[in-house]
């Protein structure tokens, strides 16, 4: 009797979304990025499709990072005092498809930069590099309406993804967003119903959830990396189930969770048991990486160059290069 | 899948003798049903009418023993395809590779590095389960010299691979006390195998890179009466790995198809430490119930053992750490003290910050019924009166000449309740855990 295994047969779509925009667009990108589509789980691929690859983005700042690790500087420390220069850096040397812009010196901790002169950050950004944009704010909701506001116009037409907004604070970025014409991501703390309520709020504003992406916010490996994992499980089980207002893509800052760990970031001399910070910090990067696209990442926001290579390499021996 | 004390009762000799203690065979019947007690109560009972109600009432997925004492390891038994329907309650076993074709110094060298993959993290220790010994060079003597040094120097389970039959009968033969895993069972040696197992009632491993093949032989070495099977699908691409293993957890729950209901076996391919981490984390989460891998580095190793750990949270269970005084450093009576939850990753996020900011101080944990700050704020579970009690019952008071807690910045509001009802004086820390170095340190000032 021929063995007949129980296949899946999804009813729906995980939404796709399109960031940047070509000069036929009216954007000035060079090239552009497309998200989720999936109907399948994670790499079940005789059950359905993956049709883009994940998305591995780096992360920039707009001013030098204050808290890194060594061990994460180094491969910047010679550009990440210019923005421009280290957006290049990670395009022409680390071939990343996507950056993701942090406005980290508009908070009233890190310089207070107005919303004029970080105008002036993002676009030297934009004229840098070709590739397509993701721009956050610092989780000051006050500061974030009149930064991302006015980021928002200065990239108008460039198709961005900006974030994040959450339950309490999504009117004036959305508004921004339908203004400009870019993405938005709607940010939810490790929480399925808001997650849900988050990506309703914002589609009944009128923009399109084909234009929303969802920021589960993840833990690292070792530090709750397993909550977002189920939370994304779950998330996207009722996706392909046909929920159409939790059907949009994950993105996971992936860099920034996992170097707080201090088995990622924590001295030898400290830690013998452990060896050296060199290999571990960007193993404990890749390995938070590869538990999120387990669980169903789709943009994935990445810090060191090293974990970024591992990551394309994993993604491209499990879907081919 | 249990049967009903009416299918039961069919089963018994219906003489209803009492000898069970029960007035008449149904009511045993019933009673079995309930799971109140076990069928070997009647000394009637056929030996068919055992073997039936025994497979009725086994798990869906087996739950295999290798090892014994308390290093074994018990895999299987699983009950769900995702963490969230329940939890993954058996973690999968970690192993490492030996080739017996190695000289014997790297044998030694490589069994020593095994040894000390043993970390301890939030609490918990995470270490690695198996050694996996390969026979490589084919031959027998190497396989059992290779195996004398490891008894001799590891109690670790072990994984004994070779497809010849003699070979491992021999192996058997000076470990049986260690309740290996014989790898094992194929397409060409499955009844000697078999054999070999029930022998030395050793749990078998079965292998096939086709499904199809697989199941076959694990009905085959069922029905020759040995139920610790484990199930290996082979060397293939990670992608068909994922698939493989995700097909036989869900045949097994979803469809009650018995020959995929036991545990697997996944070995990684890739060399390279990163890349087969990557592998190891992959089939963890993906459903395999055991992993071995080839690299021995301490720091794939602890990234490993972390995912494990993770994966095999139970989601229902937060873990938690004891609401006590913890003393970070060198402490004396001027050190700082600050207050946090009891939730395992709350607390340890903020010890392994204090740590980081060598500033030697006190962390009470509150009992909060294991919730993080801001959920167990909104719960009432962490309220300035419960601290104002930790305050009082832990003893800290007597630790310290001072009166100045620190509390976690996203409960700010609480700092008036607090001083009120503790008469400490109350500092409001920062809101994310990360911050607290460069806090600590400006304090010091
Ligand atoms: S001992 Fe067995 S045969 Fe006798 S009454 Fe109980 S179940 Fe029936």
């Amino acid at each position: 009797m021929a063995l007949e295994l129980l296949k899946e047969r999804w009813s729906n779509a995980v939404n796709t979304v399109t960031i940047g925009a070509t000069k036929e667009e009216g954007g000035t990108r060079t090239s552009i990025v497309k998200a989720g589509g999936e109907t399948c789980l994670p790499f079940m691929l005789n059950e359905g499709g993956m049709p883009h690859k994940p998305v591995l983005a780096m992360e920039i700042f707009d001013i030098a990072p204050q808290d890194w690790p060594d061990i994460l500087k180094e491969p910047f420390k010679d550009v990440y005092e210019d923005p421009a220069k280290w957006a290049k850096r990670c395009v022409d040397e680390h071939k990343a498809e996507l950056l993701c812009l942090r406005l980290q010196g508009t908070h009233s901790d890190f310089g207070n930069r107005s919303a004029d002169e970080t105008a002036k950050v993002v676009k030297s950004v934009l004229d840098a590099v070709g590739v397509p944009l993701i721009i956050l704010g610092t989780g000051d909701e006050e500061k974030d309406n009149i930064v991302l506001a006015k980021t928002s116009e200065v990239a108008k037409g460039e198709r961005c993804l900006l974030g994040d907004a959450t339950e309490k604070n999504y009117k004036t970025l959305t508004a921004s967003c339908l203004a400009d014409g870019h993405n938005i991501i709607g940010e939810s703390p490790i929480d399925i119903n808001i997650a849900k309520q988050v990506n309703i709020l914002i589609s009944d504003m009128g923009l399109g959830s084909e234009r929303i992406v969802i920021n589960p916010t993840i833990g690292a490996l070792g530090y709750g990396m397993e909550y977002a994992y189920s939370i994304m499980e779950r998330a996207r089980l009722a996706a392909l189930n046909g929920d159409k207002m939790l059907s949009m893509p994950f993105i996971c800052f992936i860099g920034q969770e996992a170097w707080r760990a201090k088995e990622a970031k924590g001295p030898e001399s400290e830690h013998r048991e452990w060896g050296p910070e060199s290999k571990r910090g960007p193993m404990w990067e890749f390995i938070t990486a590869v538990s999120m696209l387990q669980a169903g990442a789709d943009i994935l926001i990445m810090r060191h160059p090293k974990a970024l290579e591992e990551t394309r390499k994993y993604i491209n021996n499990l879907l081919g290069a | 899948m249990g049967l009903s004390g009416l299918e039961i009762y069919k089963l018994l000799p219906k003489t209803n003798c009492k000898e069970c203690g029960f007035p008449t065979c149904l009511a045993f019947a019933m009673q079995i049903a309930a799971k109140k007690v076990s069928l070997d109560k009647c000394p009637h009972v056929s030996e068919e009418a055992k073997k039936k109600l025994e497979s009725a009432s086994r798990p869906p997925i087996n739950l295999v023993t290798i090892g014994s004492g308390d290093e074994k390891l018990e895999i299987g038994n699983e009950t769900v395809m995702f963490r969230h329907e329940e939890t993954f309650y058996h973690p999968a076993g970690i192993g490492f590779l030996v080739d017996d074709d190695m000289p014997q110094a790297e044998i030694d060298k490589k069994i020593s590095s095994i040894e000390a993959l043993r970390f301890e993290r939030v609490g918990q220790r995470i270490e690695v389960n198996l050694i996996a010994l390969n026979n490589k060079s084919r031959n027998k003597d190497n396989f059992l010299s290779a195996l004398e040094k490891i008894t001799e120097k590891s109690k670790l389970n072990l994984v004994l691979m070779s497809d010849s039959v003699e070979t491992l009968k021999a192996a058997i033969s000076v470990a049986k006390e260690k309740k290996p895993l014989l790898h094992g069972a194929n397409k060409e040696n499955l009844d000697p195998m078999v054999s070999l197992a029930k022998e030395s009632s050793s749990a078998l491993c079965i292998s096939s890179s086709s499904l199809e093949d697989l199941s076959a032989l694990a009905e085959k070495a069922a029905s020759g009466g040995i139920n610790d099977l484990v199930l290996d699908p082979g060397v293939k691409s990670l992608r068909e790995m994922i698939e493989s293993l995700t097909y036989i957890r869900r045949m097994a729950l979803r469809k009650s198809y018995r020959p995929f209901g036991y545990p697997t076996i996944a070995f990684t391919r890739q060399s390279d430490p990163f890349e087969e981490a990557g592998e190891a984390a992959s089939l963890i989460a993906k459903y395999a119930g055991i992993v071995i891998l080839r690299n021995t580095e301490t720091w794939q190793a602890l990234a490993v053992l972390t995912c494990r750990q993770n994966i095999y949270t139970d989601p229902q269970k937060p873990l938690q750490v004891e609401p006590q005084i913890y003393e970070i450093g060198s402490v004396t009576g001027e050190s700082p003290v600050l207050v946090t939850t009891n939730f395992s990753l709350t607390y340890y996020t903020v010890e392994s910050e204090v740590e980081a900011g060598k500033v030697p101080s006190y962390i009470i944990s509150v009992d909060s019924e294991g919730m993080s700050v801001l959920t167990a704020w909104a719960a009432e579970k962490f309220t300035a009166e419960k601290i104002a009690s930790a305050l009082k019952e832990s003893g800290i008071e007597n630790k310290v000449k001072h009166k100045e807690v620190i509390i976690p910045g996203y409960v700010s509001v609480m700092s008036g309740k607090l001083q009120e009802e503790s008469g400490w004086s109350v500092k409001v820390g920062p809101r994310e855990a990360s911050g607290i170095p460069a806090f600590l340190k400006g304090m010091k000032k």
